[in-house]
């Protein structure tokens, strides 16, 4: 049985589409990305799966229960990161773990937390005084309080430096291989790229792709490299029989076939027109897409 | 250590943090008090300014406590999404009102223990005191002041919801027959107060302390309209976040 059910679920603000018709599963013990520019549709999605509001249309199951209507049970069982805020500027790091950790009464220990999140010589900082990573480290405990089977977490790692990061994509890792359904909502794909088992794609209110990452990204190789701006894309296209686009200053060949020997023909191909033409061949990469590059093409472009 | 207690303690915490509140709830009452009978300006009508005063700080103390502290932390806790951040936790909403009702009714205690130890020193001296009717007029008031107070924090920003309940406490103040008696204001004013809750608190608790109340049937039906009506248009229209 899923962890969380999402079934063609339309929300609307009066006359405004936020969510249009969407359906989706998270599983126990896998990160589900929810992926999408702002504006999308996931935060009204996410907050409906956490029962801060009712469907318009479809239904949301988390645990197998509507966390609309049973509240009380599904939020004894699921941990929430809010996008932002969530505590009172002059409490402080440690009273407020605790606070949580009593509040769900899931037998977390506060001062083991407090550790996991690495906020142990901020235990007696106020929310005003943390930096944007400790805050995100702290609204993390505060889910983590719960001992959730299920997890929410919108945009965990927003304004956060590299340790930070660090710190958290380790406790999301360890959350799910101990079996609870991480749903992650972000715009980061570099972050959805490193932690999802699962993406589901928003564009416009829409899921344009759901597919496990490893699928995904399997569907879609590509060669990339940068040149000379004089190079004939045409020409080029036509030596090698495949379409070559410019994307970002670089060169971009995709194709479908993973077969080994044909990258190597198709690096063999181009490398030799280039160097026929007297041009440069820099930044030589190939293999599967981006994540990014994947969801520029679901959507024609437009992030 | 159970849910209710856990928030109850949080509750606290927020009070004893909030210095400018409790300010407000606290000293501003006590000096009132203190300054106003020892400092005899005001026209009370009484021989001795502090029988007049006691039962109207008294009510000012349970606005202050009730409408100005817990409307400004509901507001900005609101402002802040700690409300939206509780809503997702086993608390809920029964649980959250509850810690914050005995949360008003701790500070209330302790204002109550305050402002009738001062005004004993001042020499204030009670008539024929129905302390339980005094009692049930603070339990009134305390409804009708906390729903005046969450109806503007559930729909004003943080900012704004400061300025217009520390607004409203002034003109309350001023006009509320706390300190002034409401024969003392013009006539159109007098009238309009005399539907206040302020006014009509100050005096059932003069009628139940002192034997003085004005127009004590219609202040109680004033109170108890207040005390209902006020809470049933705050949970009909507080936004949460």
């Amino acid at each position: 049985m899923s962890a969380v059910v999402v079934e063609n679920l339309t929300i609307r603000y009066g006359d405004f589409v936020a969510v249009n018709d969407v359906s989706f599963q998270a599983e126990f013990g896998e990160v589900t990305a929810i992926l999408g520019p702002n504006g999308a549709g996931k935060t009204s999605t996410i907050e409906t799966c956490e029962g801060y509001r009712a469907p318009t249309i479809g239904s949301v199951q988390v645990l197998q229960k509507n966390p609309f209507t049973d509240r009380t049970a599904v939020h004894s069982e699921v941990g929430v990161m809010l996008q932002e805020g969530g505590v009172y500027p002059s409490a402080r790091v440690f009273e407020t773990i605790t606070q949580y950790c009593a509040l769900y009464n899931r037998g977390v220990d506060p001062a083991t937390l407090l550790a996991a999140v690495d906020l142990e010589s901020k235990a007696s900082s106020t929310w005003r005084r943390l930096s944007g990573g400790e805050k995100q480290r702290m609204l993390l405990a505060l889910a983590l309080a719960a001992r959730p089977r299920v997890a929410f977490l919108d945009e965990p790692t927003s304004g956060v430096d590299i340790n930070g990061r660090d710190a958290i994509r380790f406790i999301i890792n360890d959350l799910a291989a101990n079996g609870t359904a991480v749903v992650l909502a972000t715009h980061e794909l570099d972050e959805a790229e490193r932690l999802a088992q699962r993406v589901v794609f928003f564009h416009q209110g829409k899921i344009v792709a759901n597919a496990p990452l490893a699928i995904m990204r399997s569907a879609q190789h590509e060669l990339r490299f940068s040149s000379s701006p004089a190079l004939n894309v045409q020409e080029l296209s036509a030596h090698i029989g495949l379409q070559v686009a410019i994307i970002q200053d670089h060169y971009v060949v995709r194709f479908e076939n993973a077969d080994s020997a044909f990258s190597s023909e198709l690096v063999q191909r181009v490398s030799t027109w280039l160097n026929d033409k007297q041009l440069p061949l820099n930044n030589l990469s190939i293999g599967a897409q981006r994540l990014e590059d994947i969801f520029r093409n679901l959507t024609g472009g437009t992030q | 250590m159970t849910a209710l207690t856990t928030q109850l303690q949080a509750e606290m915490n927020v009070v004893r943090r909030n210095g400018e509140q409790l300010l407000v709830t606290l000293g501003i009452p006590l000096l009132l008090l203190g300054f106003f009978s020892v400092v005899d300006v005001l026209p009370t009508n009484e021989k001795d300014p502090v029988n007049f005063l006691v039962p109207g700080i008294l009510a000012l103390a349970v606005m202050s406590t009730s409408m100005v502290s817990l409307g400004i932390a509901t507001g900005f806790e609101r402002n802040y999404l700690v409300l939206k951040r509780l809503a997702a936790t086993p608390l809920g909403t029964t649980r959250l009102i509850a810690a914050k009702t005995l949360s008003i009714a701790v500070v209330e205690a302790v204002q109550m223990i305050l402002l009738i130890s001062l005004g004993f020193l001042l020499g204030w001296s009670p008539q024929q005191a129905n302390w339980l009717l005094a009692l049930c007029a603070v339990v009134l008031g305390t409804f009708a002041f906390a729903g005046i107070g969450l109806f503007l924090a559930g729909n004003l920003r943080g900012e704004v919801n400061l300025a217009a309940t520390n607004g409203l406490y002034l003109v309350l103040l001023l006009i509320g027959g706390i300190v002034f008696p409401l024969d003392k204001l013009p006539g159109a004013l007098s009238a309009i107060s005399r539907c206040l809750p302020t006014s009509a608190l100050s005096d059932v608790l003069r009628d139940a302390l002192m034997s003085a109340g004005e127009h004590t049937t219609s202040s109680w039906i004033v109170l108890v309209v207040w005390a209902i009506a006020a809470p049933l248009l705050a949970a009909k229209t507080f936004k949460w976040n």
